[in-house]
């Protein structure tokens, strides 16, 4: 755990080792399987929360990372959800194809709207992004010959993954499948963050005035992550369409941008793991506090979020961290 | 010769205020030029204005023989004109060794690849790493930033401008908020950077642009007053008068 100070190790290597696998992160993602073997009866909720995860991590990539703050990031969830589920309806259910759909419809339409990001900080953003938001959640609700409007889409049929596996009731395929894909897609983004395109997005983030006094293209940046995010967040959707076979418009709505806003901040921003520890905080306090008091539940959340912001500026993640940056100088 | 930066006719206004008035000068390549003038006579603006920053009412910028007056900011850096901050404007999060090889990469056309660890661009960061041997801040490059001492955050600043390869460097007030006793180092290892590089910098202790520069211009009221050698300069009633608060904005 002790850092190395300059007189012992060369940049490079301390650039290399800074992007290193922690043995922390090796027991996250194997708790993540846990599940399957002790809460056989919570592989739905598993699968829910990891697809969930996926969404927060794609919003952690504009927001952590590049410093774009968007209210609006369903708008790629929901185009996800719904592009793929129409495919299907429409007679391609084929799963893996079906994600490249979702993300697909989601990054064009987030390509066309980065033009627009790309301009704009701040205040500003939060209001477009909302707004983008509310014009395709209008949209979705307008178009009700192809997209079911409020009554949801019907007929949405998943194919068996590769022709082998079934989606059963119990989830058990749905959460293997979304742990998968959730993991290549955070593996994705782990690589990228960790890249000179991840060490310039933090550039734009900390002060995109001095990225553009030494020659940085901030537009171009923000134009590829605000690309690949949208591309992410349509690959979540895809999977929630595809494993709940049905697509409402709540996917569009603007509580779910709010929430998963929420999660990452509860979960830690700019931490990589901050959307899926958030993802899971969130959607456990909300399957238990709802069991106790349905109506009242997001009291609880509410409380959580003030008290996390208070407390731990870099959310969850981030106090685990410093907690065990503490543990660690002692120990050495 | 080309000069490695002329600027000719130069006028920008904001509403009835002339920030900058009618203003040429010329710095051949591997000049040290200092521009000196009171509080508010736009040695800031004209900074601004030479980099992109500010748009001119008029005149032309050229950059070692090229047009460069109506180009982005961006741009210019990209063909070898760049400045520093007289207040700071750093990456407090990143530590020295990332935000210069951040800039590295950048000019480089390293920053868009996302699919290749940061750590397999060995000489990007090697040669970010030497920039801030150069500087005398290597020591300290693995902090973050924001832990940095006041004068090391001041070389930072050079340091990132260094790593865009420049032609030709802006510094405003390098020394701005260094304890006087400090700044002279400061002005060492700014001194000690390639005689190939021109560097143009605003500074108000008179000991050290007497020291550094090989040539003075003075800025009052938006307008050059007078230039020539730090001699020409030190005699000049006119200076005086300026310096001692005589000469009005009109």
């Amino acid at each position: 755990m002790s850092l190395a100070t300059p007189a012992d190790i060369g940049p490079t290597e301390f650039l290399a080792a800074r992007a290193r696998w922690r043995p922390v992160e090796i027991v996250f993602w194997l708790a993540a399987i846990t599940p399957y073997f002790i809460a056989a009866d919570y592989l739905q909720l598993a699968g829910q929360i990891l697809i969930t995860g996926l969404f927060a991590l794609s919003l952690d990539l504009i927001l952590g990372y590049a410093g774009i703050v968007s209210l609006g990031h369903a708008a790629f969830f929901g185009l996800g959800a719904y592009a793929t589920g129409i495919a299907s309806k429409h007679g391609w259910g084929e799963p893996l194809t079906g994600l490249l759909i979702g993300g697909l419809v989601a990054g064009v339409v987030g390509f066309g709207a980065s033009f627009i990001v790309a301009r704009f900080r701040g205040l500003a953003l939060i209001m477009i992004t909302l707004g983008l938001d509310q014009i395709v959640a209008e949209a979705a609700n307008s178009m009700g010959w192809l997209t079911g409007g409020a009554d949801g889409l019907q007929g949405v049929k998943t194919w068996p993954i590769l022709g082998l596996f079934r989606f059963d009731l119990y989830g058990v395929t749905a959460y293997w499948y979304a742990l998968i894909v959730t993991f290549l897609f955070f593996l994705l983004v782990r690589r990228m963050v960790n890249s000179p395109f991840g060490l310039s997005l933090q550039g734009i983030r900390e002060n995109s005035t001095r990225m553009l006094a030494i020659g940085a293209r901030n537009h171009a940046h923000v134009r590829t992550v605000f690309t690949i995010a949208a591309f992410i967040a349509g690959v979540a959707g895809a999977l929630l369409t595809e494993t709940t076979e049905t697509v409402s418009l709540e996917t569009l709505s603007f509580q779910r941008s709010a929430d998963v806003l929420v999660m990452l901040i509860l979960g830690g921003v700019g931490q990589l793991y901050g959307g899926l520890v958030g993802a899971l905080i969130y959607m456990v306090a909300r399957d238990q506090f709802s069991d106790i008091n349905p109506q009242y539940w997001y009291f609880w959340i509410g409380l959580l979020l003030v008290a996390v912001v208070v407390f731990l500026p870099n959310g969850i993640v981030g106090g685990v961290k410093k907690l065990g940056g503490l543990l660690g100088r002692r120990g050495t | 010769m080309t000069a490695a930066l002329s600027a000719k006719g130069i006028n920008k206004r904001f509403g009835s205020l002339v920030v900058a008035g009618d203003i040429s000068f010329e710095l051949p390549v591997g000049e040290r030029c200092a521009l000196i003038g009171p509080n508010g006579a736009g040695k800031t603006t004209l900074i601004n204005l030479l980099t992109g920053m500010i748009e001119p009412d008029g005149g032309e910028i050229r950059l070692g023989g090229e047009d460069v007056t109506r180009m982005p900011p961006q741009q210019r850096v990209r063909r070898g004109l760049v400045r520093t901050f007289q207040i700071n404007s750093l990456f407090p999060r990143l530590n020295p060794l990332e935000a210069v090889t951040l800039a590295v990469c950048e000019r480089r056309g390293e920053s868009r690849d996302f699919l290749s660890r940061l750590a397999t661009k060995r000489e990007a960061i090697e040669e970010a790493h030497d920039i801030l041997k150069s500087l005398r801040i290597a020591h300290v490059c693995y902090r973050e930033t924001r832990e940095l001492a006041y004068g090391q955050q001041r070389l930072l600043e050079i340091a990132l401008a260094l790593a865009t390869k420049p032609k030709v460097l802006l510094l405003d007030e390098p020394a701005a908020g260094v304890p006087k006793e400090d700044s002279g180092e400061l002005f060492t290892v700014i001194d000690g950077l390639s005689r190939e590089l021109t560097i143009f910098f605003i500074e108000h202790d008179m000991d050290v642009v007497f020291r550094f520069a090989s040539r003075i211009l003075v800025l009052v009221g938006g307008r050059l007053l007078l230039e020539g050698t730090p001699a020409e300069i030190a005699a000049d009633e006119r200076v005086r008068e300026v310096y001692l608060g005589k000469a009005g904005h009109g």
